[in-house]
């Protein structure tokens, strides 16, 4: 069918609505982002600026709270994405191994999915936080050992990103482990009966078979978790409160937060700086990602 | 390699919960495979015959019974173990791998004294793709070969160790008819070259017919007959075989047998000498039939398809079971299409009678 003028308007006309909401709180935004990122010495209130220039950045880039906010979100993503990919992967092939109550214990690893993050929040403190009545459990079982009692929430360094490590690796691990049992799941037996018949060993069906079968999966949870490891903040929040400089556990959107929002807020040109570097850091990795998934594909 | 199943049973238990009934998918199978021939297992779907191949390929355990390959009882060992080739119904060739890759992976997954030196593994892939052909494909994905030429990689895949015993599981069934016909040549040909014991399933007998050295006509976990093509198209054992093997299928009808005559409604159509007077089923391939205006069996014509080589006679009868009554005949013949009956003279080799109670043939 020829595309006439007419017909052409009709589609643009069916597409209006959705363009102008994502024209108004997507793309104008990233634009107005990009922009008061330039915009030297922006006030909000009167909506002026100095000059345009790279300012912002340099000053964001000699922030410590924002090289702190940095290597803690490198950190953070380094440690969680590959072990909680890797942890998943082994529950996953666990669950698809097991016959009886499989649907039970796939429900029990899916409920943290479902789970309110603060509420995880407070499960943490229970088990890491020193109150004036006990040391928390895992100090408990330290104190069992023989080992002595670690402050994990106001203590050192190590150990307040241990805790948030494990708690974001248990907070994605449901998703993960939900995506990879029905991709377990969705590959075709008969491949498996083929590897049985010719006599493949175990390690080898899954290095040869399974893993290559399921690797687009794979990439996808490694794509994502990513891009979400590098955007935490709210895990930190229920671990360690709203002032998260003090405890040196800030990300770099809590950072962006706080420029914005925080005590010592009210930055919008140093937000947009700090949430553009990230976005480049997301971007540049994700590039690098599918990059490196396409030359394995092929 | 001879292959003899001795007594061999597989159940499986109900799918219903509340009411489970046992499904005996092969039902004490006893029966041997000679070596070097090409066998075909037939049956209609779901007759148990992909069953028996999974037990003799090892993926299924009996539940009782014995497998040997020659004088080894194999029952309990893995298919690994048992010097199999499989080819599954849809290949199962690693879509990740390339040709080359997938007919290598059997290969590379010997271990200890029987590995093999990089060369050695290429040298084997190579010369098992020459046998089916495509030795020009060896860098190419399943997903970018025709369904013949995945086939035939899969076949390759299953010859590459050299196995004592070749399954083949449905091999024609997701092919096109014009490739059917191709890839059935080129199984007998691959079978004659390597000489390999080769068994496969079908439920086309026409399949069957045309390439096997020996077939095992199946039904409901029984097997019904077992012998050469020929002879069991010529000689069925029951009413199920004759109607089994053959296109177009046999012509049944209800019979009688009165006074050693066998009767088709009134028509007394042959001797019976020794048969017991009673209700009998007679089949009639379509080649039995010949032409005379004063024949024995007369049929309601109703109309005449003429093919080239020959011609066919559809007719009617009451006492058939069929709707129609198929007669081939030599093209020289003349019908008259004015007239509304027909008669025929029968050939006694094309006529078997069947028990009317057990369906099994009774000879005379």
């Amino acid at each position: 069918m020829e595309v006439t003028g007419r017909s052409n308007l009709k589609a643009w006309l069916y597409l209006l609505p959705a363009l102008l909401f994502l024209g108004v709180f997507m793309v104008y935004p990233l634009v107005d982002v990009f922009i008061y990122s330039f915009e030297e010495g922006y006030n909000s209130a009167s909506q002026s600026f100095f000059g345009i220039g790279i300012y912002n950045y340099s000053y964001v880039l000699h922030d410590p709270y924002f090289l702190q906010a940095l290597k803690n979100t490198f950190i953070l993503v380094i440690i969680t994405v590959p072990l909680s990919t890797g942890i998943a992967l082994l529950i996953s092939l666990g669950l698809n191994s097991i016959k009886k109550l499989k649907e039970l214990f796939q429900t029990i690893y899916f409920l943290p999915y479902v789970t309110n993050t603060l509420a995880v929040g407070l499960v943490f403190m229970i088990l890491f936080k020193k109150t004036a009545y006990s040391d928390g459990m895992v100090n408990i079982l330290i104190n069992a050992f023989g080992g002595e009692s670690v402050d994990f929430i106001d203590g050192p360094y190590w150990a307040k990103m241990m805790v948030l490590c494990i708690y974001t690796i248990w907070i994605v691990m449901p998703f993960k482990v939900l995506i990879l049992t029905s991709a377990l799941a969705s590959v075709n037996p008969v491949y498996y009966s083929a590897a049985k018949v010719d006599g493949t060993s175990k390690f080898r069906i899954f290095y040869k078979i399974t893993l290559p079968m399921i690797s687009p999966m794979i990439f996808y949870l490694i794509i994502t978790g990513f891009i979400g490891a590098f955007k935490a903040y709210s895990d930190a929040v229920a671990l360690f409160g709203t002032d998260l400089n003090v405890a040196e556990m800030n990300t770099i959107v809590g950072y962006v937060y706080d420029m914005l929002y925080g005590d010592s807020g009210g930055y919008p040109s140093y937000a947009s700086a700090a949430a553009i570097i990230l976005f480049t850091i997301v971007l540049t990795i994700t590039v690098i990602n599918l990059l490196v998934s396409n030359r394995t594909k092929k | 390699m001879e292959v003899v199943l001795k007594n061999l049973t597989k159940k499986f238990p109900g799918r219903d919960k509340k009411n489970p009934v046992e499904v005996i998918a092969v039902n004490n199978f006893d029966f041997t495979i000679p070596d070097g021939k090409l066998v075909g297992l037939l049956g209609p779907s779901g007759c148990g015959k992909s069953t028996t191949l999974n037990l003799i390929s090892g993926l299924e355990k009996p539940t009782s019974g014995q497998i040997f390959f020659g004088d080894d009882d194999v029952t309990k060992l893995p298919p690994e173990n048992r010097g199999i080739g499989l080819v599954f119904q849809n290949y199962a060739l690693y879509p990740h791998l390339t040709v080359r890759q997938n007919i290598l992976f059997p290969l590379e997954n010997l271990k200890g004294k029987e590995k093999l030196s990089k060369q050695v593994m290429e040298e084997k892939a190579l010369e098992a793709a020459r046998l089916v052909q495509i030795e020009e494909l060896m860098e190419r994905r399943p997903s970018e070969l025709s369904g013949g030429q995945q086939q035939r990689v899969a076949i390759a895949r299953a010859l590459v160790k050299m196995p004592k015993v070749l399954l083949l599981d449905e091999p024609l069934s997701n092919l096109d008819a014009r490739l059917r016909l191709q890839t059935r040549e080129e199984i007998r040909r691959i079978q004659n070259e390597t000489k390999i014991t080769t068994i496969f399933v079908t439920h086309d007998q026409e399949e069957a017919m045309s390439i096997c050295d020996l077939m095992i006509v199946m039904k409901a976990g029984v097997v019904h007959q077992i012998g050469k093509p020929q002879d069991i198209y010529d000689d069925p054992k029951n009413l199920f075989v004759a109607k089994f093997l053959g296109t177009p299928a046999i012509n049944v009808f209800e019979g009688e047998v009165k006074s050693g005559k066998l009767y088709i409604g009134d028509d007394c159509i042959m001797d019976a000498p020794g048969v017991k007077d009673g209700k009998v089923y007679t089949g009639i391939r379509p080649e039995g039939f010949k032409l005379n205006e004063t024949g024995c069996l007369k049929l309601k014509l109703s109309r005449v398809e003429v093919m080239g080589r020959d011609v066919s006679i559809i007719g009617t009868k009451e006492e058939s079971l069929n709707d129609n009554i198929r007669a081939i005949i030599s093209s020289d013949n003349l019908v008259d299409t004015r007239k509304d009956t027909v008669a025929f003279d029968l050939n006694p080799k094309k006529v078997f009678v069947f028990d009317y109670e057990t369906e099994e043939r009774i000879r005379f």
